[in-house]
């Protein structure tokens, strides 16, 4: 080639490789912030899902950010959002949401129209209810949870009971625990029939027991609750009856970090507890164990549980849209499959449940298609405006019942009181 | 004169750098807390108010405000006097010539040297009914099960031997380096005056040690006021607030609830109290320069 | 210390030795259980971090799940980092600090010395809500300076080494300035050498007090380029799947083992460092 073509197509390279600089330069940095609320090698799980996504988007770039506990993710996500430097996408308890759009913190999912209507839709509905309020959707679901009944097969058989067959309502499940329960010579308790924790967040399990009994806890907009309908204090009287009056289950606040534990220990024999145990209880069990649906009260019913996708406002443009990319890719059948086999976590999509990798799992090991079919009776877990507040005066009023401080009409009462504090401000 | 000025603007400069970071961290901070208890709290849709005495009405209101400073006031009660107590033991038991001294000296330092944040789940252990550490200890005396963290009654009280645990060995360092500074000249004159072991003790040896008993004691009053970290992670605050400690109760607010005008009002609580003791103590200081 | 070396004439002798010896030693079994907890617990698989069955097969599973559970050497370093620049600031500010008051006379001494005893009570620790603000505005959260600034300027360090250079006889001073030292100088050659012991003995106080401090770093850390150890830890303190002891405890000896080690190892320098620092 003569010298002009030299000079002209090298000049081209030149440019060709300044522009495809400037490209690298100018990848979209988003930053995601998850927290991690089960066992297992969760940040490399996660890095190894931003390294792939990176491959299929060149012009992104995620930064994996491992905040702590759910608590600990929002303070850092809140605290960093007030400082002017908020992350781009957030893994947070579906919970959150009023608190976050109280902030100011969050911007919707479907502003977009119909691409994002289909998308939004093919999750289980189960799940949306802690995702939209207002007409909108602010969460999209990715950690998934509802609480389980495990049980303890051996003893099952032990205690004359047929191994294969858990408690179907409140009757049974209380004449089980009643048969499970064994004593030593001096009374006592060798080992509880069942165990329903109730340290930390006791109000998640007692939205179990409401909705076994027919009754709500809140409103939908989030701005109301009802926590001294008699129907509810009937649940919080069943739950005291099965330590006190009954006497299948230790009595008092029971830690829910040491349920698993106590399990293995073979302590319990059932126990109530997150799907998100289900790999840890089959690591650790060393006796045939099941997994089922909550006993029904005048139905069956659990809250939901977990964290959803949460893309914040302060942004740039850029980054909000390459979140939602990530969210996208995130949730797609194949990796919500794949999330929920590597982590216990219910997949959160019904088309997930017929990928060949989440068929074969279920297979393999059929307890874990437990959670995903009781999703038909799950209901929205307790979420409203001033959320932390709210849930403490629940948590508070359920511990004081259950040591017996309060009478359960008392504790009840004064939980909805200081809720109806905090929410008149909002209606 | 300009020596002397010379020496005085020496002085200024070395101590600036120490100053000014104080100032930013602690002054500043204490004096901005004091104005934010008369704020409300700032959100997106509402700025800051100036609202007066209300967050400190709101404060006299809260039930779960009072229940943490009753706590913290037990927590105090039960941490201090015992470990001062415990470590003042220690030292006069390693410094005696006992078997194995050094193993032994070392065995209380220890738990100094671990992070709470981790102690505090080994300790949750030896506290977990039926299989727990202590149940299966008490089982042999035939003791029953307990629930000892989920019980109010006993909660705190098990907070607090974790504390008593994790610094008696700590203050035992300095009551032993107090000790082994007692010139021997005296117990020999104590001695030969015919002084019991107890009376020695009692007439020459505490009375010597009041300097370091004192340093102590304001370094136990603050951590009494300062180590939540066993909370975090044993009993979050409960059984139903019955662990809820003044400073534990300050991040719940501010960082859980975000309603960080209350959370001033209530860390200038935490700051009085504090500063009450910190009267006291350099009162007690000035006599103590007095006196020696 | 007695010449004569038996401990003098209060010694426990005979019965009332092996007496004083064995309340001693039940005393020191019960302070080291949660360590000794530990070390079982963190080489045996999870079934026997209950049971004490003593011929259990030894595992180091738990090490290697600890490991890859969060990156742990990150956290390490972050830690180290920690510790030796807040040691180092100390150290440099204390010194001048407490040399100024100790030597100098100057109009406000007496008020900036009051002020900087407020810091023994008003701690870092419960001004959090407040100095959070502070490190935003700052534009310092999330980095390691962050953690380290609120306790620099330490009344602690300042009060024991204002003790040691009061005590540094006025004519040394004198004699150094007579032969032309500056101010600087004298500090550099007179005090700082003979503080040596109350400098090691602060140093302990200050690395183990940061080495294992949590509420502020948690607060003001956000990710692993700044987190510290203790922060690290809490992804095993509150789990959905509960509590797995095994892992907690490996993870615990993991991280405590330079501090234990280095205690082991010092402990005599530091005890005697302690008693020569006069520290009372």
């Amino acid at each position: 080639m003569d010298r002009r073509q030299f000079v002209t197509s090298s000049a081209a390279l030149a440019a060709g490789a300044l522009a495809s600089s400037a490209i690298v330069r100018a990848a979209t940095e988003i930053s995601f912030y998850f927290p991690i609320a089960v066992g297992g090698p969760i940040p490399k799980i996660i890095d190894g899902y931003a390294a792939d996504f990176e491959k299929e988007n060149p012009g992104i770039s995620v930064k994996p950010i491992y905040a702590g506990t759910y608590q600990e993710t929002m303070v850092k996500a809140l605290t960093a959002h007030k400082s002017g430097n908020p992350p781009v996408i957030c893994v947070l308890l579906s919970t959150d949401m009023f608190s976050l759009i109280d902030e100011d913190a969050i911007i919707p999912f479907d502003e977009k129209g119909e691409p994002e209507k289909s998308w939004i839709g093919s999750f289980f509905p189960a799940f949306m209810e802690n995702s939209r309020t207002g007409g909108n959707t602010w969460g999209i679901p990715f950690q998934r949870s509802t609480i389980v009944l495990y049980w303890d097969k051996q003893a099952f058989g032990e205690a004359g009971l047929d191994p294969e067959k858990p408690p179907a309502g409140w009757q049974e499940e209380t004449a089980f625990a009643q048969k499970l329960t064994r004593r030593d010579a001096s009374g006592n308790a060798v080992q509880w029939g069942m165990q329903i924790p109730s340290s930390g967040f006791p109000y998640w399990l007692f939205q179990a027991l409401t909705t076994q009994n027919d009754v709500v806890l809140m409103n939908q907009a989030g701005d109301r609750t009802f926590f001294d309908k008699p129907a509810v204090i009937e649940a919080l009287q069943r739950w005291l009856d099965l330590g006190r009056k009954l006497k299948v289950m230790a009595p008092g606040v029971i830690e829910w970090g040491t349920t698993p534990k106590d399990f293995f220990e073979r302590k319990t024999a059932m126990m109530w507890t997150t799907t998100g145990n289900l790999t840890n209880v089959r690591n650790n069990a060393k006796f045939p164990f099941g997994v089922a649906m909550l006993p029904a009260g005048k139905r069956r019913g659990t809250p939901t549980g977990g964290g959803n996708f949460y893309i914040f406002k302060k942004v740039s443009r850029a980054q909000q849209e390459a979140a939602l990319k990530f969210a996208r890719w995130m949730t797609s059948p194949e990796r919500a499959a794949q999330w929920g086999i590597d982590t216990g976590y219910v997949a959160v999509r019904p088309d997930a449940w017929s990928t060949t990798a989440m068929k074969k799992y279920v297979e393999g090991f059929p307890a874990a298609a437990v959670a995903r079919d009781q999703l038909q009776y799950a209901v929205a877990e307790l979420s409203t405006h001033e959320n932390q507040r709210v849930t403490k005066a629940l948590n508070d009023g359920l511990q004081a019942a259950l040591t017996g401080s309060k009478s359960p009409e008392q504790a009840m009462k004064d939980a909805q009181s200081e809720a109806e504090r905090l929410l008149k401000p909002y209606r | 004169m300009i020596q002397r000025a010379h020496h005085a603007i020496h002085g200024w400069l070395l101590l600036l750098p120490a100053m000014a970071l104080l100032a930013l961290f602690t002054h500043w901070p204490a004096l901005a807390t004091f104005i934010d208890s008369f704020w409300s709290t700032p959100r997106p849709r509402r700025p800051a108010a100036f609202v007066g005495l209300d967050q400190y009405r709101a404060m006299l209101a809260d039930p779960v405000f009072w229940q943490s400073v009753v706590n913290n006031l037990w927590f105090a009660l039960g941490t201090i006097p015992v470990s001062i107590a415990l470590a003042l033991l220690m030292a006069v038991w390693v410094n005696d010539r006992i078997a194995g001294r050094a193993l032994v000296r070392m065995a209380y330092f220890t738990p100094t040297m671990l992070p709470m944040i981790a102690v505090a789940n080994i300790w949750l252990f030896f506290y977990t009914p039926q299989y727990g550490l202590l149940e299966q200890v008490l089982s042999h005396f035939g003791v029953a099960t307990h629930n000892w963290l989920g019980t109010p009654a006993t909660a705190l009280a098990c907070v607090i031997v974790v504390a008593i645990w994790k610094e008696a060995g700590f203050f035992m360092i300095f009551y032993l380096a107090a000790l082994q500074q007692i010139a021997p000249v005296l117990a020999e004159a104590a001695a030969l005056e015919g002084a019991s072991r107890w009376t020695f003790f009692r007439r020459v040896q505490f009375p010597l040690l009041m300097p370091t008993t004192l340093f102590v004691l304001v370094n136990a009053v603050i951590n009494a006021f300062r180590t939540v970290d066993q909370i975090i992670v044993m009993t979050h605050g409960g059984p139903d607030n019955a662990t809820t400690l003044l400073l534990y109760y300050v991040y719940q607010v501010g960082f859980g609830f975000w309603d960080t005008s209350y959370a001033a009002a209530l860390t200038m609580v935490l700051l009085a109290l504090l500063a009450a003791v910190s009267l006291c103590q350099y009162v007690l200081i000035e006599r103590r320069i007095h006196y020696r | 210390m007695s010449v004569r070396g038996d401990g003098g004439p209060y010694a426990p002798l005979g019965a009332s030795r092996a007496l004083e010896s064995a309340a001693a030693w039940l005393f020191a079994l019960l302070w080291l259980l949660p360590l000794l907890y530990a070390v079982w617990t963190a080489f045996h698989a999870p079934e026997f971090s209950t049971r004490f069955v003593p011929l259990a097969p030894l595992s180091l599973e738990n090490f290697v799940r600890a490991w890859n559970a969060a990156p742990f050497a990150r956290y390490f370093v972050n830690t180290f980092l920690l510790v030796t620049l807040i040691l180092g600031c100390q150290l440099v500010l204390c010194t001048l600090a407490a040399y100024a008051f100790a030597r100098f006379r100057f109009a406000g001494a007496q008020i900036a010395f009051a002020l900087v005893l407020m810091q023994l009570m008003i701690m870092p620790d419960v001004l959090i809500v407040e100095n959070y603000r502070t490190m935003a505005r700052l534009g310092l959260v999330d980095t390691i300076p962050a953690i380290a600034l609120p306790y620099i300027a330490s009344a602690f360090g300042i009060f024991l080494l204002r003790q040691a250079f009061k005590s540094v006889p006025r004519e040394l001073d004198d004699a150094a300035r007579v032969e032309g030292a500056g101010t600087i100088q004298v500090l550099w050659r007179l005090y700082v050498p003979l503080a040596k012991p109350v400098y090691l003995a602060y140093a302990l106080v200050s690395v183990s007090y940061h080495w294992n401090n949590f509420l502020w770093p948690l607060i003001v850390t956000n990710s692993v380029e700044a987190r510290p150890l203790t922060v690290g830890l809490q992804v095993f303190a509150s789990s959905d799947q509960g509590i797995d002891w095994s892992v907690i405890c490996a993870a615990t000896l993991m991280t405590s083992a330079p501090l234990l080690l280095a205690f082991l190892l010092f402990q005599r320098r530091f005890v005697q460092s302690f008693m020569r620092a006069g520290i009372r």
